[in-house]
């Protein structure tokens, strides 16, 4: 294989991206900065971020494009995670119990929003961003009446509602993370984290080869021709955005118990945009996107962020990682904005 | 009309519970409407072009803040370091609107998303310039301006040397209220009325209606739609510092953020859609706007005892706005294409 050849199927962006991940990563060596610890933060927080990004998948696949819109699934994962806590549970019920609560919930609300999408056919992108930041502005005012009462939840001082960063510590907090880890040398690796995407990625790659998975990227691929081969393309849209938004539902979940808070009021608003840099980091179009790019785009993304972030700090401005950050996500969604439709980022 | 009838009940009561006095209200809806107007009026181009609500105004907003650091490094103040700020802000806006209006022509149907995602990235390059490179590369003489450490502007720089400066101009003896720049502002509505019945005004209405048929009766599509962003952009350029020029101080890097938001959300509840704008959208929306802006916390406060709630619900407000006005628009589109091709 010749070298253009090579170059064109790893693609501009991810050449960049990846040999700047790896000068920073000889930076870091050079500076002494441990690697392990730097490994162990790149493991967590891909796993920690990866399903989040998985959500994308279905929505690409079934020609909805980039599910802007990706807060609706994460309100009902945080409400799962605080009806868990207001319930006083631990462990593995509170997981499991905020699991319970969240997808029916974002099954429900996904179907609704994917009757909207059907509506707005080739404009998702933009009005999901704003339906968006409608939902989660609009949350902010539930946190500030929701009924919940657990001391662990509202302000400590007899003040009303929620508070904005909740403590998971006492409810799951690491659960996943520190389920069957192991260490090499001094880097932990959290096992559990990295199985449930794992375990999600396999169910949404399956899902994907099946008939029903068939018929639903036959749908995003053309309408006209999944019309004329008797594929009814509003259901397949309206599956593809409830699978996301359940996706997302438990991504939060997952992330926030690895994280160890909970983040209400405005954190929601911005989840989208770094979940869909990284899929187009990872080779994604806004047509085409398979487990590969989820996988590949959220290690490169996150380590980018992780490797970035001590390197920059003894070189430059500690505000520096957070602007390469920025721009990089917001430069390759831009990318992806103005290809032709099809054409991978 | 549906929607600033609906708005202006929701004001309505909500005044009663907010329990303001009116002169109070009239006051500071009079400085409200003087500072806001251009930059919701710099929203009307792009809209008739066809390329819907320009989130990109933000690159125009900080273009004019640019300029003013650069009068605020050389304290240059009154109103000469005003016009000079709008002289230098100028041909930044253009560079910016060129390069918005480039990548915009790339992205056709998908202006409003890309220009938004075109504002986030701006903020970047913006925080890169102003945190990371102002006082180290770029040199500042003025130093109170940077931070302790020497490199990165202030979070928040006093503008005292020309705060007022327009809205004072000429008038400042007769009146508090800002003759001047409402003057202006009125000046600015003229020029762009008379400037829609341009001929380039008339191929931007042609492009607006439809690019296909445009580009075959002779109109080059893609110029006619940079130089809509471009007017656009200088006119959000001028709009910020007319609006930092009254307020008083420029937080450095939060000012801008939020211009696009406010101001489409303005022009939408005056009742102008993705397609469909001008000044009476324009005038009517940044009223009601701002209405709902002062009373909806203290009717939040009086109504539910929580301020907060008033604080959260004027930015549900403004996001709900803008995400209902674009479903009800694509959906009507949706349901015209359907249609013809059920024929």
């Amino acid at each position: 294989m010749d070298l253009k050849k090579i170059y064109e199927k790893i693609g501009f962006p991810r050449l960049i991206i990846a040999s700047f991940l790896i000068v920073l990563l000889i930076t870091a060596a050079i500076l002494n900065i441990p690697l392990s610890g730097i490994w162990q933060d790149i493991f967590t927080r891909f796993g920690m971020n990866a399903i989040l990004v998985l959500a994308m998948v279905p929505s690409i696949q079934s020609g909805i494009g980039i599910n802007f819109n990706l807060p609706l699934g994460v309100i009902f994962g945080l409400i799962g995670a605080l009806v868990s806590i207001e319930l006083g549970l631990s462990g593995l019920s509170s997981f499991l119990v905020a699991l319970a609560v969240a997808v029916p919930l974002a099954i429900v609300a996904g179907y609704l929003y994917g009757l909207m999408l059907n509506k707005v056919k080739g404009q998702e992108m933009t009005v999901g961003n704003y339906v968006g930041f409608s939902v989660v502005s609009f949350m902010c005012i539930f946190w500030l009446v929701a009924p919940f009462r657990s001391p662990e939840l509202t302000w400590a001082m007899g003040g009303t509602g929620l508070r904005v960063t909740l403590s998971m510590e006492s409810s799951m907090g690491g659960l996943l993370d520190n389920f069957l880890a192991f260490r090499i040398g001094a880097t932990k690796i959290p096992t559990g984290l990295l199985l449930t995407f794992a375990i999600l990625a396999t169910i949404v790659w399956i899902f994907s080869k099946s008939k029903k998975g068939t018929a639903m990227r036959v749908a995003g691929s053309s309408e006209a021709f999944a019309t004329s081969n008797g594929v009814n393309v509003d259901k397949q849209r309206l599956l593809g955005i409830v699978l996301s938004t359940v996706l997302a539902a438990i991504g939060i979940i997952v992330y926030s118990q690895s994280f160890g808070f909970l983040q209400l009021y405005n954190a929601p608003l911005y989840v989208a945009l770094p979940a869909a840099a990284s899929i187009l980091i990872g080779g994604a179009s806004l047509k085409k996107a398979k487990i590969l790019h989820v996988i590949i785009g959220t290690f490169l993304f996150q380590g980018l962020l992780v490797v970035a972030l001590p390197v920059i700090n003894i070189i430059s401005e500690g505000s520096m990682a957070e602007i390469i950050r920025i721009i990089i996500s917001n430069g390759i969604i831009l990318y992806a904005l103005t290809r032709k439709a099809g054409d991978a980022a | 009309m549906i929607v600033p009838v609906v708005f202006l009940v929701i004001c309505v009561i909500g005044f009663f519970f907010s329990g303001l006095p009116l002169n109070f209200l009239f006051n500071e809806m009079v400085f409200r409407l003087s500072r806001n107007l251009i930059l919701v009026m710099s929203l009307i181009i792009p809209v008739i072009t066809g390329m819907g609500l320009n989130f990109g105004i933000v690159l125009g907003a900080m273009a004019g803040q640019i300029g003013l650091i650069i009068i605020m490094n050389y304290g240059i103040g009154g109103i000469g370091g005003f016009f000079l700020a709008i002289l230098l802000s100028t041909p930044a806006a253009i560079f910016f609107g060129y390069l918005v209006g480039k990548v915009l022509n790339k992205a056709k149907g998908k202006e409003m998303i890309t220009s938004m995602i075109l504002g986030f990235f701006a903020n970047g390059l913006y925080q890169l310039v102003f945190i990371v490179m102002a006082g180290s590369i770029i040199p500042f003489s003025n130093k109170n301006m940077l931070m302790s450490t020497g490199v990165g502007l202030r979070n928040t720089i006093d503008l005292n040397i020309i705060r007022k400066s327009l809205d004072g101009f000429l008038f400042k003896d007769m009146t508090i209220y800002p003759i001047a720049t409402l003057i202006i502002t009125a000046l600015l509505f003229v020029a762009l009325y008379f400037f829609l019945k341009t001929k380039l005004g008339q191929e931007m209405r042609a492009v607006g209606q439809n690019m296909h048929i445009a580009s075959v009766s002779g109109i080059n599509v893609d110029r006619t739609r940079i130089i809509a962003i471009i007017i656009s952009t200088v006119l959000a350029a001028w709009g910020q510092i007319v609006y930092l020029q009254n307020m008083g101080t420029l937080n450095t890097y939060n000012n801008h953020e939020q211009v696009g938001l406010f101001a489409v959300a303005s022009l939408l509840i005056g009742g102008a859609s993705v397609d469909k704008a001008s000044w009476k959208e324009a005038l009517l929306g940044t009223f009601l706007f701002h209405l709902l802006f002062i009373i909806s916390p203290l009717a939040g406060q009086n109504l539910m005892g929580n301020a907060q709630i008033g604080e959260y619900f004027r930015v549900f407000i403004a996001y709900g706005v803008i995400g209902l006005a674009l479903l009800l628009h694509a959906w009507e589109k949706n349901k015209a294409r359907t249609q013809l091709s059920d024929i």
